[in-house]
């Protein structure tokens, strides 16, 4: 896994790490990788955070979740958003996968399986429920940017799937 | 307006998403199905979030206090210099899907240019944009060759709308000042190199949906000089309402 060059100042990390996704509670911002940067310059935190997608409506709400934990830790700071380097979903840490599973949704496959799975049809993505890989694709698309549809055709449930971005 | 021909520039590509995603996001609550409605409001998102980014560079570029807000919703519509094929209507399933297809063949391309230039943040923007519109071609070239190898009335349809649509393409390769500007500059794509690989990727698209590739010779254009089909000014409405009927809201 490849998280390229970050800069967390080690005292921010377990502030940061309240933080979530406000669409996938489970998932802290740090384990989701989208902090690129938090430094303490003259008593203000600098964060950068780099969006999922570019239309995500939860960054908005992400930047301004991270000002209130910080203030409530005493920070002040400031937010940036930042483009490059694009985002990745190789920068989910291995327990935001986890987590991702506890939650119901199913974690990103490497992209050569994940252009299997979404253009051919091939069954490969396991289900959070019942972790069969008997599934199919029902959307490329789902309830948010970064997800596909899925059923598992077992336990014939339902799942969200999160597309591989690289 | 120092940088004039770069502030232009970035609103030649942005306009086209804004209001191709406009349009898209009009299928809101009526595509054919849950599922493509929720692909089409997506695709909608995904190209606004694009618009934004662009819209933010513009701005600082203009540097007279105007925001993306400003700059996305209090233009006057010959001031909007979106590609004619974009504000095209949602005639029926068949013109959305055709009016997408031939869009993310030429975005696909003109991204993956983009992606070079020598302006850092165009080229962050590109990059980031280029995974997102992958996903756009894959979704309307599916539903292309669903229709055209579908039943006879969808690949009437598809058709129909495919040849109404072409006379729309060739504009995606004309040249305005500020593009040629740009290009010197290394900064700009020069679009006319991406003509002959567009038309070879869609007529392949084509081909395999079992639909004919328009052999018209007769292209409109004018949307880049801000001459747009009647249809732009009853979108620019209901995309504007809310800033035009109450100034400076905010949600």
């Amino acid at each position: 896994m490849t998280t390229t060059e970050k800069h967390i100042d080690p005292k921010l990390v377990a502030i940061l790490e309240q933080v979530s996704d406000p669409e996938i509670p489970v998932l802290s911002i740090m384990d989701m990788g989208v902090v690129r940067s938090a430094v303490i310059e003259n008593d203000v935190v600098k964060v950068q955070i780099t969006p999922t997608y570019s239309g995500c409506p939860a960054m908005d709400v992400i930047g301004d979740d991270i000002k209130k934990a910080l203030k409530e830790a005493g920070y002040n700071s400031e937010v940036e958003l930042i483009l490059a380097p694009a985002w990745t979903t190789d920068w989910i840490t291995l327990r935001g996968r986890k987590a991702l599973e506890d939650y119901g949704i199913a974690a990103p496959l490497d992209s050569e399986a994940d252009k299997s799975v979404l253009l051919e049809g091939k069954r490969l993505v396991k289900c959070p429920q019942c972790g069969s890989t008997n599934t199919k694709l029902v959307s490329q698309f789902g309830s948010t940017a970064c997800k596909a549809q899925f059923k598992c055709d077992d336990c014939q449930e339902p799942f969200d799937y999160f597309k591989c971005l690289k | 307006m120092k940088n004039e021909n770069l502030y232009k520039y970035i609103l030649g590509i942005a306009d086209n998403s804004l209001i191709l995603g406009q349009r898209m996001g009009e299928l809101c609550g009526h595509g054919p199905s849950l599922e493509t409605d929720i692909a089409c409001t997506n695709i909608s998102l995904d190209l606004f979030g694009q618009v934004r980014s662009f819209y933010q560079y513009a701005a600082k570029i203009a540097g007279d206090g105007k925001t993306e807000d400003d700059i996305a919703m209090l233009r006057k519509e010959r001031e909007y210099v979106n590609v004619l094929l974009v504000e095209q209507p949602n005639t029926n399933f068949a013109y959305s899907i055709g009016r997408q297809f031939l869009f993310d063949v030429y975005h696909l391309l003109f991204l993956k240019e983009l992606e070079k230039s020598k302006d850092l943040t165009l080229s962050a923007i590109a990059t980031k944009s280029i995974k997102e519109v992958s996903y756009h071609q894959r979704f309307s070239s599916d539903w292309i060759k669903r229709l055209g190898d579908g039943t006879n009335e969808s690949h009437q349809k598809i058709q129909s709308a495919i040849d109404d649509l072409w006379t729309y393409t060739d504009e995606l390769f004309h040249q305005t000042g500020a593009d040629k500007a740009m290009v010197k500059e290394g900064i700009g794509v020069n679009v006319t190199t991406l003509k002959d690989k567009y038309y070879h990727l869609v007529k392949n698209v084509l081909v395999e949906s079992t639909l004919k590739t328009p052999e018209s010779k007769y292209f409109q254009k004018g949307g880049k000089q801000g001459i747009h089909t009647e249809h732009l000014g009853y979108l620019l409405a209901e995309l504007q309402y809310m800033q035009r009927a109450y100034p400076n809201m905010e949600w």
